[in-house]
């Protein structure tokens, strides 16, 4: 994965001029039948950085967010348009596959969905299905790996027979990245991740972002503005399903450009 | 007569008594804020004067048929009735038919010295009953009526009456239930008296025909009930499940994950439609239809033993009557699983056929197990399709084309036609019953378990 050879490259993100780029997106448009939920929206997701996903309640986040690892799919009568691309290739063109897309664009819930599977199967799934491991001994080296990338791992390793739903919100949560990140995906979706989860399981999942960043290119919707500035080097300011304005996450909260952004980030709207 | 003409009184006391209690408590409704509305109060004497003598015209109607009788046999003519007690019957009911016009004449004397006396105190009991009820009914509402106040609580009071009323109809279902298996516990007590458990559960040969003279053969009066229990799985829960679980699952996955919205709208419906066919109709459809072809097949292809009423014909019909059940059971639970889950797969790159075996089917599963195990008890109970088409003959055979009997077919069989009462075959159909109804309160118990215990998981 050429993401991991500058996962010490993006220390300095506010640089703001050349950067890698993983996913472009130009023109989307999307529809619910024949409401629009997104309109003409172009956005660049950098590769070894994090870009926040902000805006008020029902303005097209979540929706944006999925057009990226064609999650609208499986939403009946939704239809997008415009142009994405990952690493140059258009994600929506007939030649891509949605089950390779969707192994190198993986994607963790706002509630966490760890399968009612052992804590081993969970982190398991995405590497049988894809069939990336020919042995055991690799298999068992790939969810070991994959758990503690995400923190997990000290917490679950005497019990991964256990099942999934038995740990805490915040460690499923972390059990969700961790299937997430077993496939090895190039970019990972994260839609509000720490809706569901208290404080200080917050905070790990914070902490686990900035372990990640690099790594993976990672977008991430939140509701909280002081999770954006922590996490974020990158923020996208979303409004009726428009992107009013994105740049630089410490440039954006300290003097934004727009007016909207200004009064949504000082807590003025909705 | 006066039974009803009493009833009538007690209603029409009853729609006054709530007319006119209504009346008072609205005239002093708009004066203070009462307790409960004008309706409340109108409900309260009401009841007070219905329910009482309801009652009680219900327990006397019981009674008086007994006092009749009793006053009747103490008439001086009745010193002629014949002693024996199964004469004596023939010739009250007798008086009973003279006295109520339906006979001109009876056979004994007797008869038409009491008839008379029988008549008169019928007549006599029936209006003292109309006066004690309408009596009661119209104390009940007096002393209703006069408890009316503004600060009265009849909204209480009726809601009580409510509850009662509502606990009784729950009750008559439960006892019910328990007198039936009561009645068969008694019976098939009866029945191991003179049959041994050990020899009815386990025994291999069932022939329940008894002789009736001493040297008729082939009436050797067997009770082993072991191929009527096997013939039952066999059908039941062998071959009708091989049908119903696949065609059940798959039907429920294609309707909850494949269907549009619209085909599932037609779909749905039609599919339940089948649990509503009646059992006879599945039954002659068996028994016209599919056991002639399967007999034609197998003797094609050289099966042995294949008979015109075989196993497969009842299993495979009752199979497609149960998909229903089954496929009901595995949509709700397969509709239970949270779409999250079905997103979290999806978003793993999983197919939607991956997703379903691998995430949907292993989630839902205690609740298929639960709709499988229910179906099951409803197919092992099922009566109509193996009379029809399943056959009498109580083989132990694994063949499907051969002929088996179920313990239902036998209920029925022993249970129609001329028997006495208290015959060890008789007796048997209760003993039978009762397996039968153990089986099913196991698998039903076993399978609400499974499926209360699989709900606890995502709530
Ligand atoms: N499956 C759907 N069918 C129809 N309309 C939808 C669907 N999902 C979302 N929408 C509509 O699209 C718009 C954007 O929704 P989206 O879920 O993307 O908002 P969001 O920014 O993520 O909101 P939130 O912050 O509350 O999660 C909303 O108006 C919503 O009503
Ligand atoms: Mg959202």
């Amino acid at each position: 994965m050429n993401a991991q050879n500058f996962a010490d490259a993006a220390t300095d993100s506010t640089a703001g001029t050349e950067r890698d780029i993983k996913m472009v997106a130009r023109d989307v448009n999307v529809y619910y039948g024949p409401k629009q939920a997104i309109k003409g929206v172009s956005i660049e997701i950098p590769t070894d950085e994090v870009t926040a996903f902000i805006g008020p309640s029902g303005c097209g986040k979540s929706t944006f967010l999925r057009t990226l690892n064609r999650m609208n799919d499986t939403v009946s009568g939704a239809r997008v348009e415009g142009d994405i691309r990952l690493d140059g290739e258009n994600i929506y063109d007939s030649s891509m596959d949605v089950v390779q897309l969707r192994a190198r664009v993986g994607m963790v819930f706002q509630k966490p969905n760890p399968f009612p599977k052992s804590i081993f199967e969970n982190v398991a799934y995405g590497t049988r299905i894809h069939g990336l491991a020919s042995s055991r001994g690799e298999m068992e080296q790939i969810v070991e790996q994959s758990l503690k990338r995400a923190g997990l791992w000290d917490e679950v390793k005497d019990r991964l027979n256990d099942s999934g739903t038995a740990l805490s919100g915040g460690q499923q949560q972390r059990l969700c990245i961790a299937r997430a990140i077993a496939v090895d995906p190039e970019v990972i979706l994260m839609d509000e991740p720490c809706s569901a989860l208290d404080p200080i399981a917050t905070a790990k999942i914070e902490e686990l972002i900035h372990e990640l960043r690099g790594r993976y290119a990672i977008a991430i919707v939140t509701h909280n503005m002081q999770q954006a500035a922590r996490v974020s080097q990158r923020t996208a300011f979303f409004h009726l399903g428009h992107l009013v304005e994105y740049g630089d996450t410490s440039e954006m909260f300290t003097n934004p450009r727009e007016q909207r952004t200004k009064d949504y980030i000082t807590g003025r709207y909705g | 007569m006066t039974f009803s003409v009493a009833l009538l009184l007690i209603l029409a006391l009853g729609v006054v008594a709530w007319l006119t209690a209504r009346g008072k408590a609205a005239a002093f409704a708009t004066s203070a804020r009462s307790h409960s509305r004008p309706g409340h109060h109108g409900w309260y004497v009401a009841l007070w004067a219905g329910v009482p003598a309801l009652i009680f015209l219900i327990a006397w109607s019981a009674t008086v048929p007994g006092l009749v009788a009793s006053e009747t046999l103490s008439a001086p003519a009745a010193v002629q009735l014949p002693a024996d007690p199964m004469e004596r019957s023939a010739v009250m009911a007798e008086v009973r038919g003279i006295a109520s016009g339906e006979l001109a004449g009876g056979f004994h004397p007797v008869s038409e010295q009491l008839a008379p006396i029988y008549r008169s105190a019928t007549t006599r009991f029936g209006w003292i009953g109309f006066g004690i009820a309408a009596l009661l009914a119209l104390g009940g509402g007096a002393y209703a009526w006069f408890r009316l106040t503004p600060s009265f609580r009849a909204r209480t009071a009726v809601e009580r009456v409510v509850m009662i009323a509502l606990i009784a109809a729950s009750l008559i279902a439960i006892i019910t239930t328990i007198g039936i298996v009561f009645s068969l516990l008694f019976e098939s007590l009866r029945f191991f008296a003179k049959v041994s458990p050990i020899e009815f559960l386990f025994g291999t040969t069932w022939s329940p025909q008894t002789a009736i003279r001493a040297d008729q053969v082939g009436s050797s009066g067997a009770f082993g009930a072991v191929p009527l229990f096997w013939g039952t799985i066999f059908i039941g829960a062998i071959i009708a499940m091989i049908v119903a679980i696949p065609l059940g699952l798959m039907s429920a996955i294609y309707l909850t994950q494949y269907a549009p919205p619209t085909a599932r709208k037609w779909l749905k419906p039609i599919l339940e439609m089948l649990a509503g066919v009646p059992t006879v109709v599945y039954g002659y459809f068996a028994a016209l239809t599919v056991a002639p072809a399967l007999r034609s097949f197998a003797a094609t292809v050289g099966i042995p033993g294949a008979s015109s009423e075989s196993a497969l014909a009842a299993g495979l019909v009752m199979g497609i009557m149960i998909i229903p059940f089954v496929s009901s059971m595995a949509d709700d639970s397969i509709a239970a699983v949270p779409q999250s889950m079905r997103d979290g797969s999806l978003a793993m790159g999983a197919t939607t056929s991956e997703t379903i075996r691998k995430v949907l089917v292993p989630a839902a599963l205690p609740g298929v197990v639960g709709g499988v195990l229910l179906a099951v008890s409803r197919a092992i109970g099922e009566t109509m399709i193996v009379v029809m088409a399943a056959g009498l003959a109580a083989n132990l055979t694994a063949n499907p084309f051969a002929s088996v009997t179920t313990v239902t077919t036998q209920i029925v069989q022993l249970l129609t036609g001329d028997q006495e009462f208290d015959s060890a075959k008789t007796l048997a159909a209760f003993a039978l019953g009762l397996v039968l109804f153990l089986v099913t309160l196991l698998l039903n118990i076993v399978a609400l378990g499974v499926v209360k215990k699989y709900r606890e998981a995502y709530d």
